[in-house]
Parts: structure tokens; C-alpha cells; sequence
């Protein structure tokens, strides 16, 4: 078993495929898969279908897919820090289905559990619910949502071991967990790959199981709203 | 005269009981952290996977792996406990999360609420806020009692698409606070210096009682 690969785009190799769908994790510019993002720009693939909470701001992160128009649609929930994002949306060059956050959250999960839908109250009455089955159980009415299953997964964490293992920091675990487990593929980036033993089996957040490719790289995280106060 | 917006956070803050479980929203509703009553013990959740939001940190504390849904950046606390975005949103679909205080565009008398999108001007996505009202027991709505031109956000029915049919319970304004009941709006308290005739002419929708 080896999953470690020297860079990201070595462990992109032989996965893209132009059409394709990505999950990936990352809330606003926390926790996200940077690394692999400037990876799959560089290697040119196009009219992708992404499935992420945010979409990265104009120069950083899901962004720089947009510039390059690499993007076909965009599955989220809150697009507002990206007005390159805006621009398109509204000319018509991209599309984009919106879903509500915690919907997204358990679409991917659903998807990586083998769960095709499941029925949520979150939508019932909105533009949301449109063309969707409803549903009543014990009185209330219920919207069927479909399970995502991607191609490829992207995600961030803080450390793995050899066998992928993995363990996220504070709040850049996010929408990681559920988006690494609803692609065929997942490829993790991590800030350190340790030895095997050295992570506490009770402490591990995603089993490697999940985890098919895994890269160690210098990550920039960007703060989007850095608010402090006085010592 | 009228509550600014440090005073109806105050006002909202009142809502707070102890040992609840709360999400506080983005806009006004974040300033509610800063009046919590001396007490009163309360959890405050990030939907982006935390619960026991902690103060902005200073700036050696600054951490960019640490944010709230707002994307700030925040602290911890000694009862933090961090989780993942699925697990995040179970919680507050499987109705744990005791009351979220959210901004508004408009609110209903009938308890719809508006709040995530203008069409053909504003794009930006409803973020968890229908996941929230979709899910929380009780929903608090803090916000102004009429827009710029002075039009009120307190109507008959919504004009802007929603994020939840009959999800709001009480409403806080500038003006005062309404809750919603059988019928429409009932009155429960004038803001300083804020007549009950100022209140119903602002409003539109049905006040009873």
C-alpha cells in the first residue's frame, strides 16, 4: 500500500478527465485543498462540475478555476465572497445549483454511504423545493434529496499517516469529512504525513479507508475576515 | 428615538436562557454575544462546525484554521468541541440547537421569513440559514422595522423568495418586539420612546390583540 505521491500534480495523474465532478472540502477559505485547486488549473481540464459550500474568492482557492473558466457548474450554498463568481453567474456562462449548507453537507455524506436520498424539511415552501418529490411523515411534509457521488474528492486535513489516516484542525474539518468520502477517489493534502503508530487510533476523524492518494505540502491559508481585539 | 443596534442585540440578548444551545447569525445577531446576562450560561454554535464560540482573538492569537460562519476569526473556549459540516447540520436539523436569532429581509405575519436572496441583484446563496429555521425550535428575527425608503419589512406576505414557511416566532426591531400568533403580529414591547401608533404605522401586517 502506498499512497503517497511527491507533489499534487503527480497525485492528480490519470484522474482528470474533462466533464468530470469534483467534491471538495473547505469552508470559505478555511480548510481548503489549495494545493490540489492550483494543480487541477494547471492541468487544464474543463466544463467540471464542483461540488463546494463556497467557491473561493476572485485569486485564491475555487476562484482560480473560474478564471480560467474550467467550470461548467457549481454546487453551493454561499457564492458572495466571489465576484469573478457573480459576473459569470449572471452572463450566463456558469451554472449554478444552489443547496442549502447543511442540504450540500448531507449529500456528500449521503454519497459516500451508499445513500442514492433521503428526505429533509430544510426547503419545504422555497424555490428550493421546486420539481423535488415531497413527502408527508407523521404530518409534516419532507423533500427528497439525491446523495452526490463525484469522481474525485479534494480535500484538506492537518495530518495523516502513511495509510491516510487522517486528523483536521478546529474549524478547517468542515465540509472535508463528508466531501472526501462521496468521490471514487479521494485525494488528500495534508501539512504533515507522519509515521504509522504516531496518530492516537480514538483521535483519527477520517479512517484511511476513504483516503486513496495523499500529498505533504507548504499551505498558504488565507484568512478571508481577520478580527481581532486588544490585548 | 428608537433601539440602535447595539441595543436591539441587548433586547435579544434577554431571549438567552441558561444552558442553552444557540446560533447566532451574521449581522446584528453576532452583536448578541456581547450582551449575554450575567448568569446566564449559553453555547453559542458555528455552523461551520463548532460549538463554545469563544471571543476575536487577539492578535497573536490569530488563527486561520480558527473561524466562525461569518468567516472571522475567533477563539476557543475550555467546553469547544469541533465537528464536521455533516455532523454540524444534524445536530441542528435534529432539533438540539435550542433558538437561532437571525437577520431578516422581510417577515411575514404569518411567521414566512426572507432573508437570502434579491433576484437579478443579489447572488450570493442562502448560506445555512434554511437549515436553521427549517430545524430550530424557536426563531428569533433581529433586524430594522422598515428599509432605506422607509417601507416596512414587517408585511402581509413576503415578496422575496423564502427561507422557510411559518419559521419565525418573535420578532425584534428598532421599534420593538411582535411575536407571531394565531391571526398575525401580537405587540409584546415598544422600544424607548417609540409609540404603539409609530409601531402600527410602520408595520404592515395584521397586528392583533
Amino acid at each position: 500500500m502506498q499512497k503517497i505521491y511527491g507533489s499534487a500534480a503527480e497525485a492528480l495523474d490519470g484522474l482528470l478527465f474533462d466533464g468530470m465532478t469534483i467534491a471538495s472540502g473547505g469552508f470559505g477559505l478555511c480548510g481548503i485543498p489549495e494545493l490540489l485547486i492550483a494543480a487541477i488549473r494547471d492541468a487544464g481540464v474543463k466544463n467540471l462540475t464542483i461540488a463546494s459550500n463556497n467557491a473561493g474568492v476572485d485569486d485564491f482557492g475555487l476562484g482560480l478555476l473560474l478564471q480560467t473558466k474550467q467550470v461548467k457548474k457549481m454546487m453551493s450554498s454561499y457564492v458572495g465572497e466571489n465576484a469573478e463568481f457573480m459576473r459569470q453567474y449572471l452572463s450566463g456562462e456558469l451554472e449554478l445549483e444552489f443547496n442549502p449548507q447543511g442540504t450540500l453537507a448531507e449529500r456528500m455524506r449521503a454519497g459516500g454511504a451508499g445513500i442514492p436520498g433521503f428526505y429533509t424539511r430544510t426547503g419545504v415552501g422555497t424555490v428550493i423545493a421546486e420539481g423535488k418529490e415531497h413527502k408527508d411523515f407523521d404530518g409534516e411534509t419532507y423533500i427528497l434529496e439525491r446523495g452526490i457521488f463525484a469522481d474525485l474528492s479534494i480535500v484538506k486535513a492537518w495530518k495523516a499517516d502513511d495509510t491516510g489516516n487522517l486528523v483536521f484542525r478546529k474549524t478547517a474539518r468542515n465540509f472535508n469529512p463528508p466531501a472526501a468520502t462521496c468521490g471514487k477517489i479521494c485525494i488528500a493534502e495534508v501539512e504533515e504525513i507522519v509515521p504509522r503508530g504516531s496518530l492516537d487510533p480514538d483521535g483519527i476523524h477520517l479512517p484511511g479507508i476513504y483516503v486513496h492518494r495523499l500529498i505533504q505540502g507548504e499551505h498558504e491559508k488565507r484568512i478571508e475576515q481577520r478580527t481581532v481585539r486588544k490585548a | 428615538m428608537a433601539w440602535d443596534r447595539n441595543q436591539m442585540a441587548a433586547r435579544a440578548a434577554k431571549e438567552l436562557k441558561d444552558g442553552m444551545y444557540v446560533n447566532l447569525g451574521i449581522g446584528i445577531p453576532t452583536l448578541v454575544a456581547n450582551y449575554i446576562p450575567e448568569g446566564v450560561d449559553v453555547t453559542l454554535q458555528s455552523e461551520n462546525g463548532m460549538l463554545g464560540i469563544g471571543p476575536f482573538p487577539t492578535e497573536d492569537e490569530v488563527d486561520p484554521d480558527l473561524i466562525n460562519a461569518g468567516k472571522q476569526t475567533v477563539t476557543e473556549l475550555a467546553r469547544t468541541a469541533y465537528f464536521d459540516s455533516a455532523q454540524s447540520f444534524a445536530m441542528i436539523r435534529g432539533g438540539k440547537i435550542a433558538m437561532a436569532i437571525l437577520g431578516a429581509m422581510e417577515v411575514a405575519e404569518n411567521g414566512d421569513l426572507a432573508n437570502w436572496m434579491i433576484p437579478g441583484k443579489l447572488v450570493k446563496g442562502m448560506g445555512g440559514a434554511m437549515d436553521l429555521v427549517a430545524g430550530v425550535k424557536h426563531v428569533v428575527v433581529v433586524m430594522d422595522h422598515t428599509n432605506k425608503a422607509g417601507e416596512s419589512k414587517v408585511l402581509k406576505e413576503c415578496t422575496l423568495p423564502l427561507t422557510g414557511t411559518g419559521v419565525v416566532n418573535r420578532i425584534i426591531t428598532n421599534l420593538g418586539v411582535l411575536d407571531v400568533v394565531e391571526g398575525g403580529l401580537k405587540i409584546v414591547e415598544l422600544a424607548d420612546g417609540v409609540t404603539e401608533e409609530e409601531l402600527r404605522a410602520a408595520t404592515e401586517a395584521t397586528i392583533v390583540g
